[in-house]
């Protein structure tokens, strides 16, 4: 039983963290109809900068908040820059481009870095603390949680109560309605694709310091949790994608707990095949509205 | 009396093949002109190039007294210029609430909802909410779940949140009940002459455009075949028979 708790809260932490960044797929799908695969590598970018930042000025929050500027800043080059091209091209484009920018990333994020582990260092400690006798969750643990829910409070706020978030989603749902109405279609979406990843930033700063530490390939694995998360979650929906995220975190630690670590890849895509298999629309994704 | 739309020469398609050709229009200001004519004849094509939905290759349109040739589609609606779509263009998975703020949304700035530009926003609503009271009790409901009525509503509200001095309607009469067409062209005479609004007005429903409109356009195959007074051109046998069939 004590087992099961830290395992579950351990699940619910890592949950957290692949929820934001389903988030973050989640904003771009719905702005543009496009799965960011990119995302991993741009968290790892802004993850490196805050790796620099903090090295030379020895300061741990001013790389943290390095990594969110780079994040809003490099999100919105990257749209401009290269994905604005293929908007409007067949879907299989914006993949084949995403996956490219993948390459050429990594690639010069190791020429730059080197490829091996470099020690990416908790701003908390990762030690449990013992909640009457039972090891439960460290201070880090309580940090991740405590961000993550500060940033979809923050994000809700945006997209239902703000004139900006009413455009942006505007902007996703109509395009040519929304010019009509006033809205800079164009601007929307690299503000969206600022903002997604600003959230894969924060992410990646949330994840690297529990794994093996920063490498080029460092969000690889979590991307493929967070896609499951966002897709489980029915890609549309912002809550699915929190769900779906807590749900991964779960089973995984679940997995990794009881039958081993090594299986966890196989946990990742047994989840994905059975919500595919029995809502293939995602979990959440309701009463699709029809498109006319 | 000085015309707050002029449109000159014409020339609009799409991928290179002209759909509007040469179209000359006037239209004065606090008058409504209706655009008539068959299927295909380039009525949406005509509010679409209005618009900047689609480029013109030829011709001038002055509002207001300034050329209009290079405003982008955004702009437009802050230059005073309202347009209700083909379809409507209610956005499906917005509340009816959202909707109609969005029709005002270019007035407020970044923050918008919570700011300053609110207090003016909410009285817009509160005016549309009163033309029309349906629209009130459904303010929470996504716009999927309305029905034609409600939706036609909708996006004349949201329009006319956006305060425009032009309004370019498209098919407004397009699968309602003759009640509520009735209703909707009785609202739009009254905008006309209670606030002075002007208002290009697409329809196949011939009769019931020609009884609320000053003046009219018909076409066909992308052509203005005829241009006149609105009784006069009701009036025209020859002219219903050959363009508009009744």
């Amino acid at each position: 039983m004590d087992r099961f708790l830290f395992l579950t809260v351990d699940g619910l932490s890592h949950g957290a963290v692949y929820a934001a960044f389903a988030l973050a797929l989640v904003i771009i799908w719905r702005g543009t109809r496009i799965v960011n695969f990119a995302q991993g590598v741009l968290a790892v970018a802004t993850s490196y900068l805050a790796y620099t930042v903090s090295g030379r000025s020895g300061s741990y929050w001013l790389g943290f908040a390095a990594a969110l500027v780079a994040g809003l800043v490099l999100g919105a080059i990257v749209e401009r820059l290269v994905m604005r091209r293929v908007e409007n091209a067949p879907p299989l484009n914006a993949v084949i481009v995403a996956l490219g920018l993948v390459l050429v990333a990594q690639g010069v994020l190791g020429m730059i870095y080197g490829n091996q582990y470099l020690p990416f260092p908790a701003p908390f400690s990762r030690s449990a603390m013992t909640v009457g006798g039972v090891p439960l969750l460290s201070h880090f643990d309580l940090f991740v949680l405590g961000t993550v829910l500060l940033l979809m409070l923050v994000l809700a706020v945006l997209f239902t109560r703000s004139a900006t978030g009413l455009r942006m989603r505007a902007a996703a749902f109509a395009p040519p309605v929304a010019r009509l109405l006033g809205v800079r279609v164009g601007r929307m979406l690299t503000l969206g694709w600022a903002l997604a990843a600003l959230v894969g930033a924060l992410a990646g700063m949330l994840v690297i310091p529990t794994g093996l530490g920063l490498h080029p390939t460092a969000m690889d694995t979590v991307f493929v949790s967070a896609f499951t998360a966002a897709v489980v979650g029915g890609l549309d929906s912002p809550v699915g994608a929190v769900v779906g995220g807590l749900l991964v975190g779960l089973v995984l630690s679940y997995v990794a707990g009881y039958l081993g670590a090594g299986t966890t890849p196989l946990a990742v895509l047994g989840l994905l095949v059975v919500v595919l298999l029995a809502r293939p629309a995602g979990l959440f994704s309701g009463a699709q509205a029809r498109r006319v | 009396m000085s015309a707050l739309l002029e449109v000159e020469g014409l020339t609009a398609g799409y991928d290179g093949v002209p759909v509007l050709h040469e179209v000359d229009l006037r239209v004065p200001a606090g008058t409504i002109c209706a655009v008539l004519g068959a299927n295909g004849a380039g009525k949406t094509t005509l509010l679409r190039a209005l618009s900047g939905l689609v480029r013109p290759s030829a011709g001038r349109v002055v509002f207001d007294g300034v050329p209009m040739g290079d405003v982008p589609t955004e702009r437009l609606v802050r230059r005073g210029v309202g347009h209700v779509p083909e379809g409507r263009g209610v956005i499906e998975e917005l509340s009816v609430e959202e909707n109609l703020m969005l029709g005002g949304a270019w007035r407020l700035g970044w923050s918008g909802l919570f700011g300053s530009g609110r207090a003016g926003l909410r009285r817009d609503l509160d005016e549309v909410y009163q033309l029309f009271p349906p629209l009130r009790a459904r303010r929470r409901h996504p716009g999927h779940q309305l029905s034609g009525g409600e939706r036609q509503m909708l996006a004349l509200g949201r329009a006319l949140v956006g305060r425009p001095r032009l309004l370019l309607l498209d098919e407004p009469s397009l699968g309602l009940a003759p009640r509520v067409i009735a209703q909707t062209m009785a609202l739009l005479r009254r905008l006309r002459d209670e606030t002075g609004l002007t208002v290009l007005l697409v329809e196949q429903n011939v009769r019931s455009a020609l009884s609320i409109a000053d003046s009219g356009v018909v076409m066909s195959l992308g052509r203005v075949v005829a241009t006149d007074d609105a009784s006069r051109l009701a009036a025209d046998a020859d002219l219903r028979h050959a363009y508009l069939g009744f």
